[in-house]
């Protein structure tokens, strides 16, 4: 998920050609309060002029207790957003008024159900509250930690190697999971150290996470490499899915590859490295199942 | 007949016979040590008397290289003593001409200067002459263009004023020096080449008179009538940058990207491929993903042309490119290697691009190029700004792109609100017919000439569009540009490298 800042359009209008699989529109931090309503116009525009080639379009609207909330709400619905990304949430009852208020501007546009919601946790409180902030609606489609304002808030700041973030991130991931939506992690600002990210997001791949978020299209191709299955890993799954398949053909419930037995978990598994490899254009969805 | 004697009266009358004079034995021999003798050769001159001596009259041509880039101080000390001489009426023969020659637009208005012959102009010079400031047209040749009309005498120079880095008594020159008291270094001296052999006069202008012998050498002592010694050809740091910088633009990066894969897929990247590239952000960053897919399946290529930059160097070090061949160094890492690296080899821009078959152009494989605009019929600009401003240089661009086997030109589709890809380009500088690939951030082009190579990259998962589909989708964006305001006087005429009259540029009104 690529953040631009909702103020520039330059960089709006070149989004998709880095092919990143989502982009976050960013009304929030990235724009002044003397920006705050231009930004807002220009969101909606975008949204509504631009051809972003199927990249899921994400807008990252201020929160709806200030005065420019729920104006980001009814301009990104108007143009078209499909996920609103809510910041700093702390509690489902926040979840539950931005819900309400797209319901509000969906019925009133005819479109109801089309948007769905991503929330930012910031926050200890946030953290705490995590699991019933994934559960508060069925419009989440996930939920990502936002590390600055949550170090701040924890009284630390941000290492190397992320000690700060390990219960937090853990604590999103299984919140997710236990929600059954996707989880993002936070960004890494810093362009001239490829190396630290690279490791960053190694950690957070291997924690469980879908996602990472990035501020640059130089940060795509090191997400997606680390993300990617591994040639063993597909060909592995490949066998997997094909003894299932075989095995259904037989109707016979438990199949064994490489002498070993393959149970649910694993079948899953194998479905997931598909997913990934059909999603980093490893493979097409012909040749991953046929 | 025995003795010389004897035989004095035969030699007179054979002397007659032969209309020749009678040896007079009238040598003086000196016996200093050589080293300090050589120091007072006949060819050692200053400026001024080299150009009496030179026979140089108004009317005339003269003739300079560019190989000092931004740095060059050498365009304008000449032109300036021709002028305090009172010399008028001359015509320059350069290879190029940039920013830093701004001084010759007082020369164009005193009629010191009154032609100009070259590959480019930049900044204040290009914008007056844009305007109509010369009389006649400019004629604008590429590289090899100019090579080839430099050596077949269309283009003749009475008098060549030639820098270099250091030079001896004698007038061997080079492009780099090895004494200690080296002030500049621009590597190769292809430009200059041509102009060394074929002006009737050669003056060497250097900053580093350097004893005999100066070798190996780019320009040799046969060629070389006078020798100037200067405080400085050129400002280094404007002459060659020191360091490789790779680009951390992402749009150039993904540029770079698209252009390795068309490289590597599109049927020439095979064992023994040569290869130019150019020295911009996105090319540069290119050779990298190429040089990751050589070494990952052990291929070599047996040359690179250019236009040496570092990065080509690195690979030739590496055992990646068996050999540089190289008109004009990039940078200081190039112009560094050929002075050390026995197989990275200094050639004249004949030797380069001209038309004539042997040139390394022919030979060529792959090359990338840039462009300020290209069009829907792969036609290419490197000239002339969208605002009908001369700001650039044909350079070796159309060599390249007619000879080698893929050329592929990088563009972005809009540079801020300024379309690329359009309807038709502003100067005709590149003809489509020669351009084979078209990348830009939007997706790639092929040209419908070559449907084969389309079908390769289209099976290597390459998405190829069609140039009206790019052309179309940058005019949505940014609008189609208002005709530009030219007015009725020719301001250039843009020479194929064939020596015909391709385009012309019309003066740019307010």
């Amino acid at each position: 998920m690529m953040f631009i800042p909702g103020n520039n359009p330059a960089m709006m209008q070149d989004a998709f050609i880095y092919r990143p699989d989502s982009i976050m529109l960013d009304l929030e931090d990235a724009v002044t309060m003397a920006e705050k309503d231009a930004a807002r116009l220009l969101v909606h525009n975008a949204l509504k002029s631009i051809d972003f080639r199927g990249i899921e379009r994400v807008v990252r609207i201020n929160p709806l207790s200030t005065p420019y909330g729920r104006k980001d709400v009814e301009a990104v619905i108007k143009g078209g957003v499909d996920v609103i990304r809510m910041p700093k949430t702390e509690t489902a009852d926040e979840v539950r008024e931005l819900e309400a208020e797209i319901e509000k501007v969906e019925t009133k546009l005819g479109c109801l159900g089309r948007t769905r919601i991503m929330a930012a946790i910031e926050s200890a409180e946030g953290i705490c509250n995590a699991y019933a902030i994934a559960k508060a609606s069925k419009r989440m489609m996930g939920i990502a930690l936002g590390a600055e304002d949550y170090t701040a808030n924890l009284k630390t700041q941000r290492t190397p190697g992320g000690a700060e973030l390990l219960f937090a991130r853990q604590t999103i991931v299984v919140a997710a999971r236990a929600a059954g939506i996707d989880c993002f992690d936070t960004v890494f600002s810093n362009l001239d150290d490829m190396e630290s990210f690279r490791n960053e997001v190694e950690l957070i791949h291997n924690l469980g996470f879908d996602g990472k978020s990035i501020i640059n299209p130089r940060q795509i191709s090191i997400v997606n490499e680390v993300f990617a299955p591994k040639a063993k890993d597909i060909e592995k799954a490949r066998k997997i899915i094909a003894g299932i398949k075989e095995a259904e053909a037989k109707g016979s419930g438990v199949i064994s590859v490489n002498g070993k037995m393959v149970d649910r978990p694993v079948v899953l598994r194998a479905q997931r490295t598909m997913e990934l490899a059909i999603a980093s254009g490893i493979l097409t969805r012909e040749e991953a199942y046929e | 007949m025995s003795s010389y004697m004897e035989r004095s009266a035969t030699v007179k009358s054979v002397a007659a016979a032969m209309n020749k004079q009678v040896f007079a034995n009238k040598i003086e021999k000196s016996g200093e040590f050589r080293k300090e003798y050589q120091m007072k050769g006949s060819k050692i001159a200053t400026l001024e008397d080299a150009i009496i001596k030179s026979g140089l009259k108004d009317g005339m041509t003269i003739s300079f290289h560019h190989h000092f880039r931004g740095g060059d101080k050498v365009v304008n000390m000449v032109v300036g003593k021709l002028a305090e001489m009172g010399f008028k009426n001359l015509t320059i023969a350069a290879s190029s001409l940039s920013d830093v020659h701004a001084p010759l637009i007082e020369h164009i208005r005193n009629g010191v200067v009154t032609g100009i012959s070259t590959s480019g102009l930049r900044g204040e010079l290009a914008e007056e002459i844009s305007r109509g400031l010369l009389k006649e047209p400019v004629v604008f040749r590429s590289h090899g263009g100019r090579g080839g009309a430099v050596m077949s005498g269309e283009l003749h120079i009475d008098v060549a004023f030639l820098g270099a880095s250091s030079c001896d008594p004698a007038g061997n020159a080079s492009g780099y020096s090895r004494s200690e008291n080296a002030k500049s270094i621009c590597g190769a001296l292809g430009y200059a080449i041509p102009d060394s052999m074929m002006a009737d006069k050669v003056v060497i202008i250097t900053d580093d008179l350097v004893e005999y012998p100066n070798i190996p050498n780019a320009i040799s002592e046969d060629d070389v009538d006078y020798v100037v010694l200067v405080d400085s050809v050129g400002d280094s740091s404007k002459i060659s940058s020191g360091a490789i910088r790779d680009t951390k633009n992402p749009r150039d990066i993904l540029l770079a990207q698209m252009a390795a894969k068309v490289i590597i897929n599109g049927g020439y990247f095979q064992d023994g491929f040569s290869i130019q590239t150019g020295s911009g952000g996105a090319s540069l960053a290119a050779v990298k993903y190429i040089r990751e897919s050589m070494i990952e399946k052990g291929i070599h290529a047996s040359y690179a042309l250019g236009g040496i930059t570092a990065h080509m160097v690195k690979m030739h070090e590496e055992g990646l490119i068996h050999r540089l061949i190289d008109v004009q160094s990039f940078d200081r890492v190039a112009a560094e290697s050929i002075k050390t690296n026995l197989l990275h080899k200094g050639v004249g821009a004949n030797e380069y691009a001209s038309t004539a078959e042997g040139s390394a152009v022919h030979y060529l494989d792959m090359v990338i190029l840039s462009a300020l605009e290209v069009d829907v019929n792969f036609n290419v600009n490197v000239l002339v700004g969208s605002n009908g401003v001369i700001r650039g240089a044909v350079g070796g661009h159309p060599d390249t792109a007619a000879e080698s086997a893929l050329s592929i030109v990088v563009c972005p589709l809009m540079r801020g609100r300024i379309p690329c890809v359009v309807k038709e380009v502003t100067t005709l500088v590149t003809p489509g017919s020669t351009v084979d690939v078209i990348v830009t951030e939007y997706g790639i082009a092929v040209n419908p000439r070559r449907p084969e190579l389309a079908e390769r990259l289209r099976k290597a998962g390459l998405e190829i569009v069609d140039i009206h589909e790019l052309q179309r989708l940058a005019y949505d964006y940014v609008g189609e540009p208002d005709p530009l305001p030219f007015g009725d006087k020719v301001v250039g005429v843009v020479l194929n490298r064939d020596g015909s009259v391709q385009d012309v540029i019309m003066n740019i009104l307010d």
